[in-house]
């Protein structure tokens, strides 16, 4: 931008000697140094809108007792300091004791889904590296699940897993015959694997997606080469795929842990209103903590909570791949 | 991504902005009013057929358009706080009655003080009951009854009559006498709603008010885990555990339809549910010579303390908003809606019961059916606690309830002990909320 701005042609500089002083250039020149900063202005006010300012709002929320008695005027709610951190953070009382135990099957629940999603989805990807017939196909077929609403892809999951009528236990029981008796998938502890499931079936895709993307990046001359050097293909998968994919799985497995950690609907929409215990993860938790209770203070203090948890692992993760990066 | 948890967190917030629904934000301010409307036919375009004809028929009478929207149940409670919080809501919208105390906590609503109640012709014309469930005693209520409703006992006819059983059940005992002689080759004696939080609630309150539970204090402080209320939860969740008189499969039930599918295709001869349920056992089939409406049952003999209700003050409410640009015109609507030929023609389309005792007599109101859940409703109901927490109320102990059903049904033991730990941690936690 500066480069545009300095020089200026000969002849307009015989003409006007104490070129800065010259309104219309100075003018002109400002507005280029200004340009790119009114470009991402929108941005940038969308972005405080629409994220920031509420995130302040929620942190602003946890220092307050905002129940039904002034929810309609924020202003009136008493400033409790930390008051809603304590009773979050004890973990002798049920407030605690239970964000505690959702905490523990959140982490379980996002490792199980990440790493099977990440694992099927370099698998597919791989598969489908090569060219071959139908593969266009089988690519769009397979981001079906991605692509389907939350909604209704999951409302349907709900149907398949239903004790009596659901399609799971029909194939599981009667046809299989794995079972004596029909196991229960939406309440009780098979809860926690139908959550589990039906999330890594939604996400899968997304990171299958991501590694294609990745692979299509990789020169064949190097898988060629590798061959006429006799490597197998386990060798060419440790030796030239997963290095040349390491800065996308780098993001990808950022992304993907925390998507799932935060995942809501998934759990919402499979379990409705009553998510049971087994499978209530943290986003699911905080949602029933502020409105079961209707005490908003109290599930923001916890909203703010996670997100420093977030923020550390994300810190820590980008940390620890970036040294190993330059290492 | 980060944000995004937080921003759901900040819910109260972000909804306030996200469902600006405006009220009375139409061109021709004062000419139109937003009507927020609960689902209370067999499905929300049911709802809104329902309605116009009445809402047109407003308009012929005072030249104001109602804007209608009808909300399913699972949102509506959200939509209020929400709107609530902005202060951009409806002008005038339904509520269930239950939620009058903690709706009223709010200030969203306009209270009926005298002058208001003039507005809408005065309390006087309403079934006493139901204005019980109006908001906290002592308070100008917030909003006043608009559809009368209470629980009772629906029986197959025809599956009674096979097993040889002539009477519907009267006492719980007996209840369970003939729910176990029809129990067996896939047919239950007795469905329910076991995920349903709200079922939950309603049934731990009338069978807690038969048991001589107390579940507020009178200062206002939760008092859930009492002996009175163990007994009566073991009671009703009994009918799954050592009884074995329900379905397992009940226990997953939640969305308010399951058990009156189970009910109607004939795999369970007994539910307790609210006069509502006969429209949707109508459109599956069923019609009132297929099934008998019998009171609830009550223990035999009475706990001590206990006291003979069959139901709760079920029914919807209406309440004006707070924010409403039209407030007369509002009211003006609340005593069209509770005029007696409004409530005729809604509650006669609903299957609910008139709230105005001058509909009460009107011919369509005194089916064998009807005259059931009429009689529960005037003689047999006590309101739900009339305290500011009862939301939470609801949905603790429903939810403390539909663990315990899910626990039955996965075959492990459910002990007082573990009911009075529930109700503790459900206690604790109303503690902390409010």
């Amino acid at each position: 931008m500066a480069a545009t701005a300095t020089p200026a042609p000969p002849a307009r500089r015989r003409r006007t000697p104490r070129r800065p002083s010259d309104p219309a250039v100075a003018g002109r020149g400002r507005l280029l140094r200004w340009l790119p900063y009114l470009l991402v202005l929108p941005a940038v006010l969308m972005e405080l809108l629409i994220h920031i300012v509420p995130m302040l709002i929620g942190i602003g929320m946890s220092f307050l007792r905002l129940t039904q008695f002034t929810i309609r005027n924020w202003t009136a709610a008493p400033f409790t300091g930390l008051d809603n951190y304590r009773v979050t953070l004890d973990f002798g009382g049920t407030a605690g004791a239970e964000l505690l135990r959702s905490f523990g099957v959140t982490v379980a629940f996002t490792v199980i889904v990440v790493a099977a999603s990440w694992a099927i989805g370099i698998f597919a990807g791989v598969l489908m590296q090569r060219p071959f017939r139908g593969r266009g196909f089988l690519r769009a077929f397979f981001l079906f699940p991605y692509a389907l609403p939350a909604y209704a892809a999951v409302i349907t999951w709900n149907f398949m897993l239903q004790r009596d009528n659901g399609l799971v236990n029909h194939v599981l029981v009667d046809q299989l015959g794995l079972f004596d008796e029909r196991p229960f998938w939406l309440i009780g502890s098979n809860s926690f694997a139908s959550l589990t499931v039906v999330a890594i079936w939604r996400l899968w895709p997304f990171a299958f997606l991501v590694i294609m993307a990745g692979l299509q990046s990789i020169p064949d001359d190097l898988y060629e080469a590798a061959s006429i050097d006799g490597a197998s293909i386990g060798r060419q998968f440790r030796a030239i795929t997963m290095p040349m994919l390491r800065p996308i799985n780098m993001v990808l497995v950022l992304v993907l842990f925390l998507w799932t950690f935060n995942d809501f609907n998934t759990a919402y929409v499979l379990f409705g209103n009553s998510v049971p215990a087994e499978a209530a993860v943290i986003s699911v938790h905080i949602y029933q903590s502020s409105f079961v209770t209707w005490n908003f203070g109290l599930g923001s203090a916890m909203s703010v909570l996670l997100l420093l948890f977030l923020l550390l692992v994300s810190a820590a993760y980008l940390l620890f791949t970036s040294r190993r990066g330059r290492g | 991504m980060r944000m995004r948890i937080l921003a759901a967190a900040t819910a109260a917030g972000l909804l306030a902005a996200v469902s600006g629904c405006g009220g009375g934000t139409s061109e021709e301010e004062g000419q139109t009013l937003t009507y927020w409307a609960t689902n209370q036919g067999t499905s929300l375009e049911n709802d809104a057929e329902v309605l116009q004809p009445a809402l047109d028929r407003f308009e012929e009478e005072t030249g104001i358009t109602v804007e209608l929207e009808v909300i399913p149940w699972a949102d509506i409670l959200n939509r209020i706080l929400a709107a609530t919080t902005s202060g951009e809501g409806p002008d005038v919208l339904n509520i269930g009655n239950t939620w009058s105390a903690s709706l009223q906590a709010t200030g969203a609503f306009v209270p009926f003080d005298a002058e208001t109640l003039e507005a809408i012709d005065g309390t006087g014309r309403f079934v006493e009951s139901s204005l019980a469930s109006t908001g906290a005693p002592g308070q100008d209520p917030t909003s006043v009854p608009l559809y009368g409703m209470s629980y009772g006992l629906f029986y197959n006819r025809a599956m009674f009559e096979e097993a040889g059983i002539e009477e519907p059940p009267a006492t719980w005992e007996e209840l369970i006498e003939v729910g176990q002689e029809i129990t067996g080759d896939g047919r239950w004696g007795f469905t329910l709603e076991g995920a349903a939080y709200t079922d939950n609630a309603h049934q731990a309150f009338i069978m807690g008010e038969q048991h001589g539970a107390v579940p507020f204090n009178e200062d206002g402080t939760a008092n859930f885990a009492t002996p009175q209320q163990v007994a009566a939860l073991q009671q009703y969740l009994d009918l799954m555990g050592e009884h074995g008189i329900v379905n397992p499969s009940n226990a997953e039930f939640s969305n308010g339809t399951q058990a009156v599918t189970e009910f109607a295709q004939g795999n369970a001869a007994m539910m307790i549910r609210q006069a509502g349920t006969m429209r949707a056992l109508e459109e599956q089939g069923m019609t009132t010579e297929d099934y008998g409406v019998a009171p609830v049952p009550l223990p035999d003999p009475l706990p001590e303390g206990g006291r003979p209700i069959t139901s709760m003050v079920a029914g919807i409410n209406i309440s004006v908003f707070n924010n409403s640009d039209n407030p007369e015109g509002a009211l003006e609507f609340v005593r069209f809606m509770t005029s007696a030929q409004t409530q005729i023609e809604l509650n006669s389309a609903y299957g609910t019961l008139p709230v105005v005792t001058d509909a009460a007599d009107d011919p369509a109101f005194q089916t064998e059916q009807l005259a059931v859940f009429q009689e529960t409703l005037l003689e047999y109901s006590a309101p739900m606690p009339q305290v500011p927490e009862e939301s939470q109320y609801e949905t603790l102990i429903g939810t403390a309830m539909a663990e315990l059903f899910a626990q039955i049904a996965s075959g492990e033991e459910v002990t007082e002990a573990d009911i009075e730990a529930q109700l503790s941690a459900a206690n604790e936690q109303l503690t902390v909320g409010g």
